[in-house]
């Protein structure tokens, strides 16, 4: 086990080096830097070419792009994950109280998702046909069907603008509500329409069937002999979707003006602030394989026959 | 004959196949069977043996439903149990085991849980006393290192030993009736004498009655006291298993004893086998289901036999058949043509 752990996590360092390589290509390919994009039409031309060259220096903006990669790396190595060029400020500043927002967003929303998926996933298969099941199946559709971002502006629309039981932009614990619903109910649509397949499927398993035999209760059933079997495809999805929830947070958290990682990603890119930007990705990279790493633990611990072999 | 500890009265199970479409697959069955007795079920697949052996637990889930008959335990009425009360019925007064032992056992609960399950929430025996208690089951039934494998989980098991475990389970709280659904069709040859021979063994030192579903007549005639045969959802002939075995007196059950092989038998000779299925059970036909495959009716060209169900006739002691030409039952026979 322990075995297991430390060797996914080596694994990890070629990942990472990957993801270094291939954003900072991507800047490359962007036709303007950061300096530039910043005092372009701001300043008369002298100062400005004055002005740009200095600070170019400065990042090292007029090295090529193997160099500055190696420089990158090199303060990487060494915790330092640069300055942004926007906010004139080192990245980890401004990086880790967002991280704590988006961490408590995702958190938020899966916690809605798993309570509110699971709930109506598991009644729908236990009530399997009635018009509980035929509802929860339509709305679940509904969920699947329609992009996060889109939902959280139907939400502003009624509690804020309709309802008007929540400003358009809420202040304190009321800020994380609309943004956790709307990333938590269209989660919450997957993880419903799989825990009822797998639920209707281990219910019809030989052994629900014993265990009934031998006294068990429709409840116990459910919850003691079914339940731990069903959640075991549920985790599979469960894993895969805190990848959605991070992505899905980088445009819920600007249309919501919650301070996370995501806000700052948009903003990031649009100044070409490089540092950030990619102080963001590798963050967020990390996170999804950390996240995929316990994934596969709890796997091997819900379900026996799995075997983390090394 | 003694009193009986279950008795079942004109039992009709049916699946509903759509709208007005059903799959008969018990029609009106009559069974008892008394304390301490081995019964042994026989028919080939389809007949019905499995769906019956379910509905005497009503264990039946829809589609599949008991539209009619009575099912009787120790004079209680288990048609009319609450809920709860078939809960608190099942595991303690009767045990059920199954065909594929290691699907019937929880793939993530340890073996020990599973054991101490029906001790818990029957005997509200403390945690630790029930695993103890799991452990001594699980020697009873010939597991070997017990205190061990009650941390196993069932793919760790063989399949000999997953049936040991059911049986262990089944058998936990001393449950009066004990029905065993072909217990060892899923297993090696060499492990279904073990099997069989525990299963008996286990049943008699409790006094538990055994009722044992099965396909397969050298089973019945190691540890049966009784056998009924069903074909096509109902019960063609009953008797006591000498009679049964020497003297049968249905064409079906004369065509199962030929079909089975014999030890000693000439080599290289074909094993005798009764040509055709069992009919369509979602048709209602008017007459005795066997009669498209049966030689005798072939001989005697009764009309009967394609228009009325033959009512049950004693041929010996204790030993009923349901056949138009069966000795005994054919004056009877021709007094409904004339």
């Amino acid at each position: 086990m322990t075995q297991y752990v430390a060797k996914r996590l080596l694994l990890l360092i070629p990942v990472v080096i990957g993801i270094l390589l291939i954003t900072f290509l991507m800047k490359a390919l962007i036709p303007t830097d950061a300096v530039t994009a910043m005092y372009s039409g701001q300043l008369s031309e002298k100062d400005a070419a004055e002005a740009i060259a200095t600070l170019r220096a400065k990042y090292h903006l007029d090295l090529p792009w193997y160099q500055q990669f190696f420089i990158y790396v090199r303060d990487l190595l060494q915790g330092d994950f640069g300055d942004s060029i926007r906010l004139r400020k080192p990245v980890m500043e401004e990086l880790g109280y967002r991280y704590v927002n988006t961490i408590i967003l995702t958190l938020a929303s899966l916690g809605i998702a798993l309570v509110v998926g699971l709930t109506a996933g598991i009644l729908a298969a236990v009530k399997r046909n009635s018009w509980l099941d035929v509802t929860a199946t339509t709305v679940g559709l509904f969920g699947i069907s329609m992009p996060a971002f889109f939902f959280g502006l139907l939400l502003i629309l009624v509690f804020a603008v309709w309802l008007r039981w929540l400003p358009v932009v809420p202040k304190g614990n009321l800020a994380l509500l609309l943004p956790a619903l709307a990333l938590g109910l269209i989660e919450a649509a997957p993880i419903s329409q799989v825990a009822r397949t797998s639920m209707i499927d281990v219910l019809s398993r030989d052994y629900i069937q014993a265990a009934r035999a031998r006294g068990a209760s429709e409840l116990e059933l459910v919850v003691r002999h079914a339940l731990p079997n069903a959640l075991i495809v549920v985790l599979t999805l469960v894993g895969l979707q805190i990848g959605n929830l991070l992505g899905g947070a980088f445009i819920i958290e600007s249309i919501f003006s919650w301070h996370g990682i995501g806000e700052l990603a948009v903003n990031a890119i649009q100044w070409r602030d490089f540092a950030l930007t990619q102080a963001i990705i590798l963050i967020s990279a990390a996170t999804y394989l950390v996240v995929n790493l316990v994934a596969d633990i709890l796997y091997a611990w819900l379900d026996p026959r799995v075997e983390l072999s090394t | 004959m003694s009193k009986a500890l279950l008795a079942i009265q004109g039992v009709k199970t049916e699946f509903r196949l759509g709208r007005a479409r059903a799959l008969q697959a018990v029609q009106g069955v009559d069974l008892s069977i008394s304390a301490g007795e081995i019964v042994g079920l026989v028919g080939e697949s389809g007949s019905g043996k499995s769906v019956l052996a379910l509905s005497m637990l009503r264990l039946v889930q829809p589609p599949g439903q008991i539209t009619d008959g009575h099912i009787l335990f120790d004079g209680e009425d288990v048609m009319q149990m609450s809920a709860r009360a078939l809960s608190a019925w099942r595991g303690r007064d009767v045990g059920m085991i199954f065909q594929q032992p290691q699907s019937c056992l929880n793939p993530v609960k340890r073996i020990g849980w599973q054991v101490a399950e029906p001790l818990l929430r029957h005997e509200k025996i403390g945690r630790k006393a029930a695993w103890a208690a799991a452990i001594d089951l699980l020697r009873a039934v010939g597991i070997p290192a017990p205190e061990e494998k009650v941390l196993a989980y069932p793919h760790e098991l063989s399949g000999g030993q997953a049936q040991r475990v059911m049986i262990a389970i089944a058998l936990a709280l001393k449950p009066r009736l004990l029905i065993a659904d072909e217990p060892t069709t899923a297993l090696d040859v060499t492990i279904q004498a073990q099997i069989l021979e525990l299963l008996s063994e286990r049943c008699r030192t409790l006094g538990t009655s055994l009722l044992l579903v099965t396909h397969d007549l050298g089973v019945v005639a190691r540890i049966a006291d009784r056998v009924a045969v069903m074909y096509a959802g109902r019960i063609v002939e009953e008797g006591p298993v000498e009679a049964m075995l020497t003297a049968p007196s249905h064409p079906y059950t004369k065509g199962l004893i030929a079909a089975a092989p014999q030890l000693g038998q000439a080599q290289g000779g074909r094993l005798k086998d009764i040509p055709g299925a069992i009919p369509d059970l979602s048709r209602p036909y008017a007459g005795c289901a066997f009669a498209p495959r049966c030689e005798l009716r072939q001989s005697l060209s009764l009309k009967a036999c394609d228009n009325a169900q033959p009512a049950p006739t004693t041929v010996g002691s204790a030993h009923t058949v349901r056949c138009f030409g069966a000795a005994g039952s054919i004056q009877s026979e021709m007094r409904v043509t004339s």
